[in-house]
């Protein structure tokens, strides 16, 4: 029994109970349906073997709104607990758990993937690649990515959440002040996760560097891609920051190591440095994706090309570069003194240039263009205003004397949401509302979703925007409650009353995706919404091998010309074509992982060497096999082709306007 | 787009509502100069931002009301326009003088915060040992021999120098209307300078999360006179019980207090991690040559670190 003990939760409560039995039925019915259905064939040979760009983006996709749901169950627990003074909905250890979660969760398992998910689904399409540049590779980071995500959830019902907050500083996070296996979840869960972001972000560079279509040059790609190549260059510099600190935030916790404990010659502040040095990159790495979206949706939905291409592009760039060199403002408050205070405060400042430069391209990329009102559009429409707001607060806090008064206040809370959720959020609505179509070959409703947009942008804004004032009222982030005589209490409320219009929102989009499956029509074509890059250029939903012939690339909006200046962009005979096999390796490998990472998390360590043992021999089996992908032949490409007809019917519509 | 305005401007009429309401915020109702310098910091910084936020949704309300595709005619084609080199400058240009200035104010304002309080260089600073443990704050005054548990009485009209320090996480100790905060760790001495302008009653509190009693760590500051400092000081000597090792150690057990009065301080018999990381030997001499070249004698220990 005493084995046992370990895994049961030190802090229990009925919702925890409730959700051990709801998670048991969930799985009991998932694998019954699976079984009834007689799906299992299906499951393993379609989605968890694939290779596919196109089907580990939507696996991304669903599980990053998994976790969304997730993420936003342990947001409205908050704002429900901090609605009115002195509440009892939930007790401290309660509250630290489920702000710890909603950080890493939102973060880490949520905007993450939702990243990867668009850079899947369009990065190979935008560049006209058949697949990314190491097809099983990428299936490997999806399931570490997936495994990370399983082992950190499964924290609340076996041995308890981790409850030191997101950012887990020591020596909070170590033996001494947390004594459960909460924050080894923390550690081996992003781990492993991690290593498969830091494999997503080699891939993709490779992918973009090496695999673009002829004639597409750096300076011709579109927009997202930049982002994208941008963003995956900081994961290649940013994760192995975070891999080490978190092998010394665990050899600290399992093995007494004594890196950042207080005593023994370890510091304390070392982790905050490290996490940070990882940390602000990273929301860089969320940012300029959702930079490139916006640029995709605002240019094709003013009918006009992107403004300042080339500013963009550099912009970017420097923003990458000094995103290295602003990671002590998290903690000016350290004591570093006056000097390095006010380097860190320059540099972060300067950040607010370059983007500015991205806010004003925009607003004249909308400037005598054809602005359609779709939901994308609305979304953007919505980020510009927003951002602008959450960016002129970032330059408040970088401030860094007035930032002793923001630090660790909700007005500090205020303005990451106010520039995680219009920058990132709203950008992966519209991104999903936009992509749709592409990939599953029907429109959401317009209608739900723009009244989805209304709920998400007022709620934010009620929900947000009175932080700022608590928080320079001298509210602490981080309190499970408050005194009445504060009078934090009215405002809280509002925020509490914001939280559940964002959370109907959520609720809407799913409905959304319910009510447009069941009634949208199926015959939109190849190209909803008169769009201007690559992606739209092949058939909707995508063959598997992307381009039944590359592209022939001249310039960064190559299917606009192609509709409307008449470049050719299909030349020559279909031949065939080379594709990788799928591979069972990667979903078994993170499964091993899986088990790793829960034995390390509760030091059992014969399962956890054996684990490791079997990590390895994958690899090594790897390093052994002779794979050498199969061909589509060029005459089972021309049947598929001629199912869908249009592509090439396209092509005779350009070849026709060229010769008048 | 019109809703939307409407919830903007109703925000922003409730914001300055608030602001200007009953009650001021507590950072922006400062009581002594390093706070008052912070506040106008902040003050500075909103009216700059404000100025760019509606600069931008100007501009964003004209083009979208001026291009929105309903308005225009069917055959209406947007324009190719690659960018203009003079509208990129501009829009590079303004925001670096705003970015050069605030820049200017912000280093200016780093150099104040970080040394004693403007008004108050002449004077010797009262120095009080301000350490944390879960989750209560112990002061120590060791010049007047006493410690208190969970509440803090100062002097106006003197400089105040806090030296932060943790027994456990890492905490921040912060006063709002006397200044911003910083943390104190348990591995070194942080040095926070702190007036008080005027007597009356404020709130203090551990600003950094540390775990399940962190929402109550908070303690009162009352600011007093001098004269009734004194009286208070002599009082405390006449009937407060002298602080023990052991009874000291109780204290530092988790958990919550109420407020406690000691004679004597801990620094005694468990001393602040003032110079614990490495060489005792050079420590006077490397003290005069650092701070001689940095003119702020007292702001942290950690450049004393690195200078050995």
């Amino acid at each position: 029994m005493e084995f046992f003990q370990r895994f049961a939760i030190p802090h229990p409560s009925p919702a925890i109970y409730a959700s051990m039995v709801a998670i048991a039925l969930v799985s009991i019915g998932i694998v019954v349906g699976l079984t009834y259905f007689k799906k299992w064939g299906y499951l393993w040979r379609e989605w968890l073997t694939t290779v596919d760009h196109k089907k580990i983006g939507i696996m991304y996709l669903l599980s990053a709104l998994l976790m969304l749901f997730r993420g936003g169950a342990d947001a409205i627990m908050m704002r429900a607990q901090l609605a009115t003074p002195e509440a009892k909905l939930l007790d401290a250890q309660h509250y630290n758990e489920i702000f710890t979660t909603h950080g890493v969760v939102m973060i880490l398992f949520m905007a993450m993937p939702f990243i990867f998910a668009f850079m899947n689904l369009i990065v190979p399409l935008q560049i006209g690649a058949r697949d990314v540049a190491f097809p099983r590779l990428n299936a490997l980071s999806f399931w570490l990515f997936f495994v990370g995500a399983m082992l950190f959830n499964i924290s609340f019902v076996i041995g308890g959440s981790p409850d030191a907050g997101w950012t887990s500083y020591f020596p909070l996070a170590g033996n001494d002040f947390s004594t459960s296996v909460g924050t080894n979840y923390y550690m081996l869960a992003i781990q492993i996760s991690g290593i498969g972001s830091l494999m997503t972000g080699i891939n993709f560079c490779t992918t973009i560097l090496k695999m673009r279509a002829p004639g597409m040059t750096l300076m011709k790609m579109p927009m997202f891609t930049w982002s994208a190549f941008i963003a995956n260059v900081i994961v290649v510099f940013a994760f192995p920051v975070l891999t080490v600190a978190l092998i010394m935030g665990t050899a600290d916790r399992l093995f007494g190591a004594n890196f950042f404990t207080t005593s023994n010659g370890g510091m304390d502040m070392l982790w905050a440095n490290f996490f940070w040095v990882w940390g602000h990159p990273e929301v860089y790495i969320l940012i300029l994706p959702a930079f490139g979206l916006y640029s995709e949706i605002i240019s094709t939905f003013s009918g006009r090309n992107l403004y300042g291409y080339k500013s963009m592009v550099w912009s970017m760039i420097l923003i990458s570069l000094l995103s290295f060199l602003v990671w002590t403002h998290h903690f000016f408050t350290m004591g570093q003194g006056a000097l390095t205070n006010s380097i860190f405060s320059i540099t972060t400042m300067a950040i607010a240039v370059p983007t500015g430069v991205k806010i004003f391209n925009w607003l004249f990329t909308m400037w005598k263009g054809k602005i359609r009102f779709t939901t994308p559009m609305l979304y953007s429409v919505g980020f510009i205003p927003l951002f602008t707001i959450g960016g002129v607060t970032g330059v408040m806090l970088a401030m860094s004397a007035a930032d002793y008064q923001y630090h660790n206040t909700m007005f500090l809370v205020a303005h990451f949401h106010n520039t995680i959720i219009p920058g990132v959020v709203f950008a992966m609505l519209a991104g999903l509302t936009y992509y749709w179509p592409k990939f599953f070959g029907f429109m959401l409703n317009e209608k739900i979703g723009k009244t989805t947009f209304w709920f998400i942008a007022v709620g934010f804004v009620l929900a947000f925007f009175p932080m700022y004032i608590t928080g320079l009222d001298g509210q602490a982030r981080r309190m499970y409650t408050y005194s009445e005589s504060t009078g934090f209490g009215p405002l809280n409320m509002v925020s509490f009353f914001g939280g559940a219009l964002m959370a109907i929102a959520f609720l809407l989009i799913v409905y959304n995706i319910w009510y447009s499956f069941k009634n949208s029509p199926r015959d939109i074509g190849s190209d909803p919404w008169d769009a201007r890059s690559l992606e739209w250029a092949t058939h909707t939903p995508v063959p598997e091998y992307n381009f039944a012939r590359l592209p022939q690339i001249s310039s960064s909006q190559a299917f606009w010309d192609s509709k409307k200046n008449g470049h050719v962009l299909f030349k020559g005979e279909i031949e065939d074509i080379h594709m990788p096999n799928n591979s069972g390796v990667p979903f078994v490998m993170s499964c091993i992982f899986f088990v790793a990472g829960f034995s390390f998390v509760f030091a059992l360590w014969v399962p956890a060497v054996i684990a490791l043992i079997g990590v390895f021999v994958c690899m090594t089996l790897r390093s052994f096999e002779q794979d050498h992908g199969y061909h589509i032949h060029a005459k089972e490409v021309k049947e598929t082709e001629a199912k869908y007809g249009e592509v090439l019917n396209n092509e005779d519509r350009s070849r026709a306007t060229s010769r008048v | 787009m019109l809703r939307k305005k409407w919830t903007f401007l109703a925000s922003m009429m409730a914001l300055v509502l608030i602001l200007s309401g009953c009650e001021p915020l507590l950072v922006l109702d400062p009581k002594g100069p390093q706070a008052e310098r912070q506040a106008s910091d902040i003050m500075l910084s909103i009216g700059i931002m404000s100025f760019i936020v509606i600069v931008v949704m100007v501009i964003l309300a004209v083009i979208l009301f001026k291009y929105r595709a309903s308005k225009l005619p069917d055959d209406y084609e947007p324009p190719h326009i690659e960018g203009n080199h003079i509208v990129e400058a501009i829009c590079v240009g303004i925001p670096v003088l705003i970015v050069a200035y605030l820049s200017f104010v912000s280093v200016q304002s780093n150099y104040i915060v970080e040394s004693a309080p403007v008004g108050y260089e002449e004077q010797e600073p009262l120095v009080v040992y301000a350490s944390s443990s879960d989750w209560k704050w112990h002061f120590s005054y060791p010049e007047e021999g006493i410690e208190t548990v969970n509440y803090l009485y100062v002097p106006t009209d003197r400089p105040l120098e806090f030296k932060l320090y943790s027994y456990g996480p890492i905490t921040s100790f912060w006063i709002p209307q006397l200044g911003g905060q910083k943390y104190a760790m348990a591995d070194m001495v942080t040095t926070l300078h702190l007036a008080a302008d005027e007597p009356g009653e404020m709130l203090g509190r551990n600003a950094n999360f540390s775990g399940k009693g962190f929402a109550e760590n908070t303690f009162n500051v009352t600011a007093m006179s001098q004269a009734d400092f004194d009286d208070w000081v002599q009082e405390v000597h006449e009937t407060a019980e002298p602080l023990t090792e052991s009874e000291f150690q109780e204290l530092l057990e988790p958990g919550h207090l109420g407020q406690m009065t000691f004679t004597g301080t801990h620094l005694e018999f468990s001393p602040a991690p003032e110079h614990n990381h490495d060489s005792e030997t050079t420590d006077t001499e490397a003290d005069h040559s650092e701070h001689s070249s940095h003119d702020e004698s007292h702001t942290n220990e950690e450049t004393d670190h690195s200078g050995h």
